[in-house]
């Protein structure tokens, strides 16, 4: 213990050492791409234009963050201290830049975080190591705290409803409510698949395309109503989950994840390329609205409003939707934890634990493979039929890699195989993500030409990769085995296998 | 026939391309079993890192000899790709090495994401245009339909030959060569042995780097645009080439890359070019499943 102590205490040589070879790192990093930007002249002739300012800041930006990790030992002091070095290096180059009465502020600010990260080390350091807390199993909790859950989630447009009124309300309810909710289902899905099932999937949006255009094909063609057309969603969805799942069923890991993802953009360019039947890149439009079981969300004396005996707003349209998403999104949740008590639930458990084991002990893995595609389809065959309600558009451009790529890493960053790891990943990801939309005092701070959803994507690459780091077996990573004896206890993630497929 | 003959110039070029990137694959997954997914992306950084050495040369410092300006440009973007895919390593694969399969993988598709989105936030969003290089042609027959073989094509296929032969000469005749295939058959042994397993996955890194940033530089050239999301498409391709020359084998890749090249050029020219990624990827799909070890690669075997 007295050895680790002294490994940890802080030695300013190394740290400056070890800074100084960051900053170089990072110049060499930034030189031509950072420094030097390339841009069109008026005769569209590429121009080169210097912009070291760029590059110079990132060089000290990562040598005073190096040098502050290796000079404070505990990583809550970190925390207070690198944003603050940052925001000071930040404000310094604002007050070279721009002027010096937008950047001393900020300077003050970055300095009194940093100056108070000190003392936050010192007494953390002194505070013995806190005692691992011995695994006490309390009373049950946590169905009490699901139903809770539940009841705020019914709850929640109603009440934004009431605080915000309508205009206020819609982009609470449809931006986050809505959008989060769509992932949670999404993730949902693909955790039969990828979390229970073991199966890597990098190309899941080729199931959530074909449910959004089944929709978008049989309305506008056929006229029947989504009703009609959510189930068959999901049936085709399910359908092509059994002819895409029928090919790889001999592979394994990784390769199964790239040819998966090269269905998933087969399909794509399918959609983009086959202009009779899906309209190519221009995509289909005007989608019937989504109706209160045949009756229209509109103005008109045989609308919703009307019948209701209710004000007309469009919030009425988005409140439904919400519920239709949220009934959707616990259907799946309610069928994946019935299924994992069923024969064929364990049996996915098995054969991501171990497919040879599973095999010698009689296992059918044809069939259990299948049916986690089948059914993972299905639900993200439903999630694409809502969306395409939703948006009454859909485009090829709305069923991108990124979108497979998203929906994985929500399920690996909610802890694989576990439900609520997912809705919190869901959370996470989609509201962060809308959250940096919203940050227009940033443009305040960092002058006008800033746009924070310019930063959107990167931040989010960036989130994963220190999300991977921090957690690589995600938010929740013990879960309750399906089957137990005697006691119900959690297991660590660490003893589950996942996407060995 | 003349048809044919232009379009298996077009596919050699194309496919030298894809296997320059492939060895990058292919060299990650045979020493640390993991699907490199930025590599794409670093290939697409490559290729803006050359262009933008090669405006600075030409506009900033005033170079008008072209094949110097080339060389410099291709020995600078292969230095500057090497450092930043070091970096990649270091901060997003290292902290994962012995977690559990799935997270480099996913820190791979983060990476992905953010290297392409950089390159948008700093560079911009717009196509770039690249000021045209060796455009010369040469006609090798006469007629209404004839073949040409451009100066462009010469120097692609003539740098690739060349790099392929050092690198051949690094792998097989080398003390890191030599370290790099033991830490492929057994880390935890050549560890033992004491080899620095870290440095040799980190150089690893540095030299697929090194070839995508060759092969990116030749990409710019070639096509005469760059734009921040062009990695995706031919790293998939790459990958798919990797995988059909039977992944983990150096060889394969580069026969994976031009078969993948010839295939997606005859297909363009014979059948459709809109759907010529379907054939790149269908190309995939079959050769896994039908031959998951590849042309020259090892089958794996299940262990109990």
């Amino acid at each position: 213990m007295a050895a680790q102590q002294d490994h940890q205490r802080p030695d300013m040589a190394r740290a400056l050492v070890d800074a100084g070879f960051a900053a170089l790192v990072t110049f060499g990093l930034s030189f031509p791409i950072l420094a030097l930007r390339t841009e069109q002249d008026m005769q569209n002739r590429l121009v080169v234009e210097q912009r070291w300012s760029w590059a110079i800041v990132a060089v000290v930006a990562v040598f005073c963050a190096r040098l502050l990790a290796g000079l404070l030992s505990d990583w809550r002091a970190r925390a207070v201290a690198i944003p603050g070095a940052l925001i000071g290096v930040y404000g310094a180059h604002l007050a070279l830049t721009v002027g010096p009465a937008n950047g001393a502020g900020i300077v003050a600010f970055g300095l009194a975080l940093l100056i108070g990260a000190f003392p936050l080390d010192a007494r953390l350091r002194e505070t013995p190591a806190a005692v691992a807390k011995p695994n006490v199993e309390g009373p049950d909790h946590s169905r009490l705290m699901s139903i809770a859950g539940i009841v705020a989630l019914f709850v929640f447009p109603f009440v934004m409803l009431a605080w915000l009124g309508p205009q206020g309300s819609l982009k609470w309810i449809n931006n986050y409510g809505v959008q989060i909710l769509i992932y949670v289902m999404l993730g949902w899905g693909l955790n039969i698949v990828v979390g229970l099932a073991g199966l890597l999937d990098l190309g899941y949006v080729a199931f959530y395309a074909v449910g959004a255009y089944s929709y978008a094909l049989l309305s506008t063609t056929y006229g029947l109503s989504f009703w009609i057309c959510l189930p068959l969603a999901g049936v085709l969805a399910a359908f092509w989950g059994v002819i895409l799942g029928f090919p790889v069923l001999r592979l394994r890991g990784d390769y199964l994840a790239i040819v998966t993802l090269a269905f998933g953009e087969i399909i794509r360019v399918v959609l983009i390329n086959w202009s009779d039947f899906s309209n190519g890149y221009a995509g289909i439009s005007s989608i019937p609205r989504v109706t209160f079981f045949g009756v229209p969300f509109t103005a008109a004396d045989n609308g919703f409003a009307a019948m209701m005996g209710l004000e007309f707003t469009p919030i009425h349209r988005t409140i439904f939707l919400y519920f239709l998403i949220l009934c959707l999104a616990l259907l799946t949740n309610a069928v994946t934890l019935r299924l994992r008590a069923l024969p064929i639930g364990r049996a996915w458990e098995a054969l991501r634990e171990d497919e040879i084991a599973c095999r010698s002990l009689g296992v059918n893995t044809v069939n259990t493979k299948l049916t986690a595609f089948a059914l993972g389809a299905m639900f993200g065959g439903f999630a694409g039929s809502f969306f395409a309600v939703r948006q009454n558009f859909v485009s090829p451009e709305s069923f991108t890699f990124i979108e497979s790529a998203t929906i994985l890493a929500i399920v690996v960053l909610g802890g694989m195989g576990s439900q609520i790891g997912v809705a919190l990943a869901a959370v996470a990801m989609i509201g962060g993500t809308e959250i940096l939309r919203e940050l227009d005092f940033l443009k305040r701070i960092f002058g006008e030409g800033f746009d924070p959803a310019q930063y959107r994507m990167l931040i989010f690459g960036l989130a994963m990769v220190v999300m991977m780091i921090w957690k690589p077996r995600g938010l929740i990573s013990s879960r309750t085995p399906s089957i137990f004896l005697k006691t119900k206890r959690a297991v660590a993630g660490a003893l589950v296998r996942e996407g060995q497929g | 026939m003349e048809n044919f003959l232009q379009q298996l110039i077009n596919g050699l070029t194309l496919g030298s391309i894809y296997g320059l990137i492939a060895i990058g694959y292919t060299m990650v997954f045979g020493i640390i079993g993991m699907v490199n997914f930025a590599h794409g992306d670093v290939f697409m950084l490559s290729a803006f890192i050359a262009l933008i050495i090669f405006l600075a040369l030409t506009q900033l410092l005033g170079l008008a000899s072209m094949p110097v300006a080339f060389l410099i440009v291709l020995v600078a973007a292969m230095a500057c790709t090497a450092l930043w895919n070091w970096a990649i390593e270091r901060v997003a694969y290292r902290p994962l090495r012995g977690s559990f399969r799935l997270a480099p993988l996913i820190s791979a598709i983060g990476m992905s994401i953010f290297l392409s989105n950089f390159v948008q936030v700093v560079q911009g969003p717009r196509n770039k245009p690249v000021p045209p290089m060796f455009t010369d042609l040469i006609r090798l027959t006469d007629g209404p339909l004839s073949v040409t073989l451009s100066y462009k094509q010469i120097l692609i296929m003539a740098v690739t030959a060349v790099l392929l032969l050092a690198f051949w000469f690094v792998v097989q005749k080398t003390a890191l060569g030599r370290a790099q295939r033991a830490c492929e058959q057994d880390r935890k042994m050549a560890a033992l042995l004491g080899i620095d397993v870290d440095r040799t996955i980190s150089l690893t890194f540095v030299i697929g780097a090194a070839l995508a940033a060759v092969a990116g530089t030749l990409y710019m050239l070639y096509y005469g645009v760059v734009n921040f999301s062009d990695g995706f498409t031919p790293g998939v391709k790459a990958f798919t080439a990797a995988v059909l020359g039977g992944i983990g084998s150096l060889p394969g890749a580069v026969i994976g890359g031009l078969l993948i090249g010839l295939i997606e050029t005859f297909w363009a020219a014979y059948f459709s070019s809109d759907y010529k990624d379907v054939a790149a990827f269908s190309v995939l799909a079959i050769t896994l499943i039908f031959m998951p070890q590849g042309l020259l690669g090892k089958p794996e075997v299940e262990k109990v």
